[in-house]
């Protein structure tokens, strides 16, 4: 379970979120809002890569302000373009890169990285310079990345803005299958329209929340 | 300048440790410059040649190697030839070619991770000055990662200011270009954030 007690974060001077107080246990949490309003920054904060202001965010239990380096275990984070979060020159090493971290015993290491290129369909590009794979190929090897630490919650920053649309749906699948509970920032509507719960962000406060279908409607005519 | 990078093989020097490979390769780069006669490093730049077909590349891969600094060559050949005489220009062609055939041998037949794992350990020593071997290796790795990106950004900047009629100017490019890297380099440090590496 996630908690967001009175959180504020402000960049020189400007507030990008106000007062967020939430409480987040469903298993598929969709968050929308206008470039600028807030929701990026709010899932920042969940793995800690942005520290609140005031207030405190903790996920299950462990506070991010306090234990910023196991709460990164524990989200992992998906970023919007897959060119910036690949950081090794080959698919298998950037998958390794990860676990690093988690000092696994070799063999487990690479039983992982295995299974995870075999269940996205990149075995045959184990030892492929990542710079050549497709885009939605390199979103998935971002997942993989991220999926090879068995975190239990997963944020994704617009994951399909710059896929085509069979590769969308490729990872739309992917996002979809996962196991863990996963938080999703886009403005593509449809890849969040069967989630459990929807945010929508604006000046930096939740305007919106409930089911899909009660939030995505008034969204869409907010947007108008 | 490195065309290729590892390429899976079986062959003799993919079997050889990487730490071999790179001391080879570090004999080699200095072997070069302290041999005076240019018959004998053209002998080198022979051997290392020779060794791409005993390691599984053809032609193609060859030629893929030297291609890249192949006006590097016309134009190191041409200044010594006007500087010096024709022995001293196929001298320093040879020691750079030499140089570059190997170290591109050597990347297409190591692992990225292998070559990275080996300089770690050979800067192990130096941690008790505050080197991090770690962040060393993550920082050769990333270069690796992000001049094929980089191009790509150029060239999309390129075909952009084309578009609107800047192919000529420097700044149109160059601008651009900087920002992006440094808009990229802020994401990328992110993302390595957020995988959590300490």
């Amino acid at each position: 379970m996630i908690r967001i007690e009175n959180v504020s974060v402000e960049f020189d001077q400007r507030r990008a979120l106000s007062d967020i107080d939430l409480t987040l246990s469903e298993k598929r949490i969709g968050i929308v809002g206008a470039n600028g309003s807030g929701k990026s920054t709010f899932v920042r904060l969940l793995n800690g890569l942005q520290a609140a202001t005031s207030g405190r965010v903790l996920v299950d239990d462990l506070d991010a302000a306090k234990d910023g380096r196991k709460l990164r275990r524990h989200v992992g984070f998906v970023f919007q373009n897959p060119d910036n979060q690949i950081v090794y020159p080959v698919v298998e090493e950037d998958i390794a890169f990860g676990l690093k971290a988690l000092k696994l015993p070799k063999d487990e290491a690479t039983r992982r990285i295995d299974e995870i290129l075999a269940r996205y369909d990149l075995s045959d590009f184990k030892t492929h310079p990542s710079h050549l794979l497709s885009g939605g190929q390199k979103q998935l090897l971002a997942i993989s990345g991220v999926l090879v630490m068995a975190p239990r919650y997963i944020v994704f920053d617009e994951p399909t803005t710059l896929l085509d649309l069979r590769n969308r749906n490729r990872v739309a699948r992917a996002i979809a299958e996962l196991d863990q509970t996963v938080i999703t920032v886009s403005h593509d509507l449809d890849l969040i329209a069967d989630y459990d719960r929807i945010l929508a962000f604006e000046d930096g406060k939740v305007v919106l929340d409930g089911e899909p279908s009660d939030v995505l409607p008034k969204y869409r005519e907010m947007m108008a | 300048m490195i065309a290729g990078l590892y390429i899976d093989g079986t062959s003799a020097l993919h079997r050889a440790a990487a730490g071999a490979k790179i001391l080879a390769m570090i004999a080699l780069g200095t072997g070069v410059f302290l041999i005076p006669d240019w018959p004998v490093v053209a002998f080198v730049l022979a051997t290392v040649v020779l060794l791409y077909p005993v390691s599984g590349f053809g032609p193609r891969i060859i030629w893929a190697q030297i291609k890249p600094i192949l006006w590097l060559l016309v134009i190191f050949f041409a200044v010594q030839m006007w500087l010096n005489d024709w022995q001293a220009a196929v001298l320093v062609v040879t020691r750079i070619a030499a140089i570059v055939m190997f170290a591109s041998l050597v990347t297409l037949t190591t692992k990225t991770s292998d070559l990275l794992a080996a300089l770690e350990r050979a800067m192990l020593p130096l941690r008790p000055i505050g080197v991090n071997p770690e962040k060393v290796s993550l920082a050769i790795s990333m270069v690796l990662r992000f001049i094929p990106v980089i191009a790509t950004v150029a060239s999309e900047i390129r075909d952009a200011q084309r578009a609107r009629g800047l192919d000529r100017s420097i700044v149109a490019m160059v601008v651009p270009l900087i920002i992006r890297t440094l808009k990229m380099a802020d994401d990328v440090a992110d993302a390595i954030d957020a995988r959590s590496f300490d």
